[in-house]
C-alpha cells in the first residue's frame, strides 16, 4: 500500500484520525508520519492529563480527603472529579476548594483571578478600569508604531470619557 | 437567515483581509461562562439540562446585540448540517455530538457564535480575518457584558469564572489564532517551533481545533493559563508569540526562495495543475494542493488566484459543504469526484 499522504513510498505506518465526525484510516510512509506526529503530540492535552494530576493533588495526609466529600448543589464527589476530570456545577469550587486551590496553581501557576469580573459588567462600573486597560494599549500601540490602532483607541478613551462627564 | 444561506455566504474570517493575512488566517476569541448554581452539561439531566437551554435563549433575546442572530437547536438539524457548522469553524466536533439540550446562536456575519450546553453551559466566540485578537476582544467583551446583565454568571472573585474544567477556570478566555506555516513545516523548522511553543504553555492544534492534526501546515496556537493574567495580558502574551512565529515563516520563505526557488515554484504550479485538472480529489489531498497554492499566491509566483478564493475553496470542498451544495447525501467516492469538479469550476475560469 502506499502513503496516503505522498503517494510515493510504501505506507508502514497506520493512523486512526477524526476528521468531520468520521474515523479515517491514515496509511503512512515513515517520512510523512514522523511530519505529522510532530503535530500531533501536541495535542494530548490538558483534560487526559488532568485525572492524572488531580491524583497528585493528594493532600499530605490521606485521612484528609474523606471518601464522600460532595458537593451539596449538585451531588458531584471529589472522587467523580478525579474519575471524569470535569466538575458538577460552580459549586463545587467551594466545594472542593482545599483541593483545588493547589490544583488550579498547577494548571495555572496562579490562584488569583486579576481578569474582567460579572459584577462590575451587570453594574457598568467597568469604565473606569477600561480606559486604565485603553491607556495601556495605547501606550503599546504607539511604542509598536501603531498608530491607525492608536488612533482607534485614543477615541474610544475620549468617547468612554465624554459619557462618564456627562 | 437560514441555515441554507449560509452556503452563498463567506464567512468575515475566510475573507483573506486584516493585519499579516499571508501568514495568519485568523483570530479567534472564546470566553466561556457557566450559570451560577445550574448543574454543567455533562452532570445534568434532561430536564436541568432544558431550564438553562432556556435561561440562556431568553437572555440572548434580551441582547440588542444579539438581535440578528439564527438560533439552531441542535436536536432539529441533521448530521451533514451540524457538520456544516463545524466545516465552517462555528462551532466545535464535541458540540456536534450527543445533541440534547445543545444549541447554537449565529450572527449574520458569521463572526459571533455561541454554544450552548457544549462542555460550559455557554462558550461565545468571535472570529476575525488576520491577525486581530484585540479587535475580537473589543467585540466579545461588549457581548459579554450584556450577557452578564441578563444572566448570573458562576464567578469567584479569587477564581474568576468558575469552568466545568479547571483549565478554563479565572478568565475563561482561550484565543487562539490561526497560522499557515508552510515554508517552515517544508524547511523541516517546525519541529523546534512547535517544542518552544509547547514550553512555553501554548497548545497547537490542527484545522479543527481540539482533537484534531495539523493538516495542510495549518496551526492553531492558543493560550493554556486562564487563570492569574488579565485578558490583555493573556492577548499581548499570545499576540508576542505570534509576532515571532510569522518573522521565523517569513524567514523561512525568504530562505526557501533564494536557495530553492525554482524547485519551490514547480512545486507550487504542480500543486495548482493537479486542482485544475484532477477528476477524482480527496479532502486531505485537496488541503494539501491547496496550502501551496495559496503559498503561491503569497509569493507572487500565482498571479490571477486571489487569497479570498483559495481560503474559500478550503471550506466548500470539505464533505458536509459538498452534500449542502448538491443537496443530497454523497459517498466518499461521489464526495471525491464531485469536490474535483468544483475546484475545476472554481479555478479554471482565471
Ligand atoms: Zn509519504
Ligand atoms: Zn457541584
Amino acid at each position: 500500500m502506499l502513503c496516503n499522504i505522498c503517494g510515493k513510498n510504501q505506507a508502514t505506518v497506520h493512523l486512526t484520525e477524526i476528521i468531520d465526525e468520521q474515523m479515517n484510516e491514515l496509511h503512512l510512509c515513515e517520512e510523512c508520519a514522523r511530519q505529522k506526529s510532530v503535530a500531533m503530540e501536541q495535542q494530548f492535552g490538558l483534560s487526559d492529563l488532568l485525572a492524572g494530576m488531580a491524583d497528585f493533588d493528594k493532600p499530605e495526609k490521606e485521612s484528609e480527603t474523606p471518601a464522600g466529600l460532595k458537593c451539596p448543589n449538585c451531588g458531584l464527589s471529589y472522587a467523580d472529579f478525579k474519575k471524569i476530570g470535569r466538575l458538577g456545577c460552580g459549586t463545587c469550587y467551594n466545594a472542593f476548594s482545599k483541593y483545588l486551590g493547589p490544583l488550579l496553581k498547577r494548571i495555572h501557576g496562579s490562584t488569583q483571578h486579576t481578569g474582567k469580573s460579572p459584577l462590575k459588567a451587570a453594574r457598568g462600573l467597568k469604565d473606569s478600569i477600561d480606559t486604565q486597560e485603553l491607556r495601556l494599549r495605547l501606550q503599546k500601540a504607539i511604542e509598536a508604531e501603531a498608530f491607525e490602532e492608536a488612533a482607534r483607541l485614543r477615541d474610544q478613551i475620549k468617547e468612554i470619557e465624554n459619557k462618564k462627564e456627562k | 437567515m437560514q441555515l441554507n444561506d449560509l452556503l452563498n455566504h463567506t464567512s468575515e474570517w475566510l475573507k483573506g483581509t486584516g493585519p499579516n493575512s499571508d501568514i495568519v488566517i485568523s483570530s479567534r476569541i472564546r470566553l466561556a461562562r457557566n450559570l451560577d448554581k445550574q448543574i454543567f452539561p455533562h452532570w445534568a439531566n434532561k430536564s436541568q439540562g432544558q431550564a438553562t437551554l432556556a435561561a440562556i435563549k431568553d437572555g440572548i433575546s434580551r441582547v440588542d446585540y444579539l438581535k440578528r442572530t439564527m438560533f439552531f437547536n441542535l436536536a432539529d438539524i441533521d448530521s451533514v448540517d451540524k457538520q456544516f457548522l463545524v466545516e465552517r469553524h462555528l462551532m466545535s466536533l464535541e458540540h456536534a455530538q450527543k445533541s440534547d439540550s445543545k444549541a447554537l446562536a449565529v450572527d449574520d456575519e458569521e463572526i459571533i457564535s455561541i454554544m450552548i450546553n457544549e462542555e460550559d453551559h455557554i462558550r461565545t466566540q468571535v472570529m476575525q480575518s488576520g491577525f486581530n485578537l484585540f479587535e475580537a476582544w473589543d467585540i466579545i467583551n461588549e457581548i459579554d457584558d450584556a450577557l452578564a446583565k441578563e444572566l448570573n454568571f458562576a464567578f469567584l472573585p479569587d477564581w474568576g469564572y468558575l469552568t466545568a474544567c479547571p483549565t478554563n477556570a479565572g478568565t475563561g478566555m482561550r484565543g487562539s489564532v490561526m497560522l499557515h506555516l508552510p515554508a517552515l513545516v517544508m524547511s523541516r523548522a517546525i519541529d523546534r517551533v512547535m517544542a518552544a511553543i509547547a514550553k512555553l504553555s501554548f497548545t497547537t492544534r490542527g484545522l479543527y481545533g481540539e482533537g484534531t492534526h495539523a493538516m495542510g501546515n495549518f496551526f492553531q496556537i492558543s493560550n493554556q493559563v486562564s487563570l492569574g493574567p488579565s485578558e490583555n495580558e493573556i492577548i499581548e502574551s499570545i499576540n508576542g508569540l505570534i509576532r515571532q512565529i510569522i518573522e521565523q515563516e517569513n524567514q523561512a520563505r525568504e530562505n526557501l526562495v533564494s536557495k530553492n526557488g525554482a524547485l519551490l515554484e514547480d512545486r507550487i504550479n504542480r500543486s495548482l495543475g493537479i486542482l485544475k485538472s484532477a477528476r477524482i480529489i480527496s479532502s486531505q489531498e485537496t488541503v494539501e494542493l491547496l496550502s501551496m497554492v495559496r503559498l503561491g499566491c503569497d509569493l507572487g509566483m500565482i498571479k490571477n488566484i486571489d487569497r479570498r478564493s483559495i481560503n474559500e475553496l478550503f471550506i466548500i470542498t470539505q464533505p458536509a459543504h459538498l452534500q449542502k451544495k448538491e443537496n443530497k447525501k454523497l459517498s466518499s467516492d461521489e464526495r471525491d469526484l464531485k469536490r474535483a469538479e468544483l475546484i475545476r469550476d472554481k479555478l479554471n475560469i482565471h
